[in-house]
């Protein structure tokens, strides 16, 4: 016996040291009683010791990295910044007034919301998170951030950019918090197709990409269709910006099924800075909403001048010094007739009497008692002419 | 005349690291494979863990240890990510073994046999990596892209034979 192990004493450690690792895999992979933590608690400490010993060298690089960066950027490449900064402002000004007029139905969309009584999740709080690190393996989709639970972080949260979701937190240690992405094959979330309103879930595909896998085929679906969060998942608010469908192809493993492959909408391969929403709602802060009101109100105040210009015609006052005398009138091109901007009026008459519109004296120019009396009776109408 | 003979490839060849070195370069590698994608996606690619595994195994030419260097090494790099933790250290325990008993057997000094050594244990990994997520996880979306691992065991070739003769002057004779 002893030379026997002796003998084979390297194979036997070998065996023996696959063998306790292959427990600890078992132990960790049944069945998950939290869905967020698929690996169970008893590894959150030792994923814990992992990461004090990793993410203070992740942070310094990352500090340094971002610093060399942002002296470059901000002392160094200023090339264009003159030409950059007018295009903004031309586009910002474009966007304040789509602004306006999307204001308008958004608050009513709100309105019409609450008298239906449907629970729409809003973006309330959010905290911003610098990427520090990864997982280091193309296997599992994983970034470490550079904020953790006393930040106010809890797994499960969800992650967006300004271009779209990008997944969701896993573990949240002190100071440091893993953000698993979309792209991960244990990632998903709850989507719904912007113009078929089809609903279905996305999820990672072991090469990296993102895909919806559990619809049939329908015509309906075609490339380049905007994908949007559902609310569904109860993790993603409604409306968020998930992807573009790429391409859509039957799915040899699980047929009948379509294989619907996305273009995220966030670039998931390189984050430098992502948004992790911490509360959400069921109204709008305040002061968005008072800005939505605002500019609601100047929309419709805009679109009242526009319908209605008489109740803005002001008579044209030589004496005032503020009138601009280059302005030009309000109605100094009036809409065509067939315009739906005009107050409708009514459809001349073939055979006007006293009744019809515009036949009436002004009250001027009655006289109590006059021969206008209203007790007299109407003439009676002229008869009216065969056709022939 | 020698004060002491040889008898045999292992006491020829064999090296031993400093504390230090053992515990500093390993480390380094991991921090270094979990920062530089944040920077340069595409170097996810590469496995530097995998090459301090084949690095230590071979040089110290003894499978027990090299079997817990590697499991140690891969165990380490699975806390990293969100995968269970232990798949890396099997297929980098299976790594390190095979890497110390190779190394016994056959000159791995020499450019060529340390190239191949390096593109046929990367490739053997992958597959390690496959079979367990298959059959011990029971993951079956998971296909092996036989055409992207033979490019990551190139990468990770061209990256160790210079990191390789980097840290051979860290090599300490018995």
């Amino acid at each position: 016996m002893e030379s026997f192990l002796s003998r084979f004493k390297n194979p036997l450690v070998l065996i023996a040291i696959l063998l306790l690792q292959a427990i600890g895999l078992a132990t960790q992979v049944r069945r998950p009683q939290d869905p967020l933590r698929p690996d169970g608690q008893h590894t959150r400490l030792l994923r814990l010791w992992a990461d004090a010993l990793v993410s203070p060298f992740e942070r310094l690089s990352a500090w340094s990295g971002h610093s060399v960066r942002w002296t470059w950027d901000n002392y160094i490449d200023l090339r264009h910044v003159r030409q950059q900064n007018d295009d903004l402002q031309k586009q910002l000004a474009q966007l304040r007034l789509q602004r306006a007029e999307i204001a308008e139905d958004a608050v009513e969309a709100q309105r019409l919301r609450k008298l239906l009584d449907f629970r729409q999740h809003y973006i309330t709080q959010t905290v911003a998170a610098q990427v520090i690190g990864t997982s280091g393996s193309d296997q599992s989709r994983l970034l470490i951030l550079d904020k953790g639970s006393r930040d106010g972080l809890k797994p499960g949260m969800p992650v967006i950019t300004p271009d779209g979701i990008v997944g969701k937190l896993r573990d949240v240690f002190p100071d440091t918090s893993q953000l698993l992405l979309l792209s991960d094959p244990t990632s998903g979330a709850g989507v719904l197709l912007q113009s078929t309103r089809i609903r279905a879930i996305v999820k990672g595909s072991p090469t990296g990409g993102i895909i919806i896998n559990d619809l049939t085929p329908d015509d309906r679906i075609k490339p380049g269709e905007v994908v949007l969060t559902s609310g569904g998942d109860q993790v993603f608010p409604r409306g968020l910006a998930v992807g573009t469908i790429q391409s859509i192809k039957p799915d040899p493993e699980h047929q009948p099924y379509t294989l619907i492959t996305l273009k995220p909408a966030a670039n998931l391969i390189q984050l430098e800075e992502v948004l992790v929403v911490t509360g959400t709602g069921n109204n709008l802060d305040e002061q968005t909403e008072q800005e939505l009101t605002q500019d609601a109100q100047v929309h419709a105040a805009d679109v009242a001048a526009e319908r209605l210009p008489s109740l803005h015609d002001k008579p044209a006052d030589k004496d005032d010094p503020t009138a601009d005398p280059n302005a030009p009138a309000d109605n100094a091109t009036p809409p065509p007739d067939n315009s739906t901007q005009l107050v409708p009026k009514p459809k001349p008459v073939l055979h006007p009497d006293r009744y019809s519109t515009g036949s009436t004296p002004p009250a001027t120019d009655l006289t109590p008692g006059g021969g206008q009396s209203v007790e007299s009776p109407p003439p009676p109408p002229p008869p009216a002419e065969k056709p022939q | 005349m020698p004060d002491h003979s040889y008898t045999s490839r292992k006491e020829l060849e064999e090296y031993r690291f400093s504390p230090v070195v053992s515990l500093a370069v390993p480390l380094l590698l991991i921090i270094l494979q979990a920062y530089v994608p944040k920077i340069l996606p595409r170097t996810i690619i590469v496995d530097l863990p995998l090459l301090a595994v084949i690095f230590f195994a071979v040089a110290r030419r003894n499978p027990i240890a090299g079997a817990l260097t590697g499991a140690a090494i891969g165990l380490f790099q699975d806390l990293l990510t969100g995968q269970p933790i232990g798949i890396n250290g099997m297929a980098k325990a299976v790594i390190g073994y095979l890497g110390s008993s190779i190394g016994v057997q056959v000159d791995v000094e020499n450019l060529i046999t340390r190239m191949l050594m390096i593109f046929g244990f990367s490739l053997l990994q992958s597959g390690v990596l496959f079979l367990i997520n298959r059959l011990l996880l029971g993951n079956h979306d998971l296909h092996l892209l036989w055409l992207h691992e033979v490019i990551r065991a190139g990468v990770n070739t061209a990256v160790a034979i210079p990191l390789f003769l980097f840290l051979d002057r860290f090599k300490l004779r018995d």
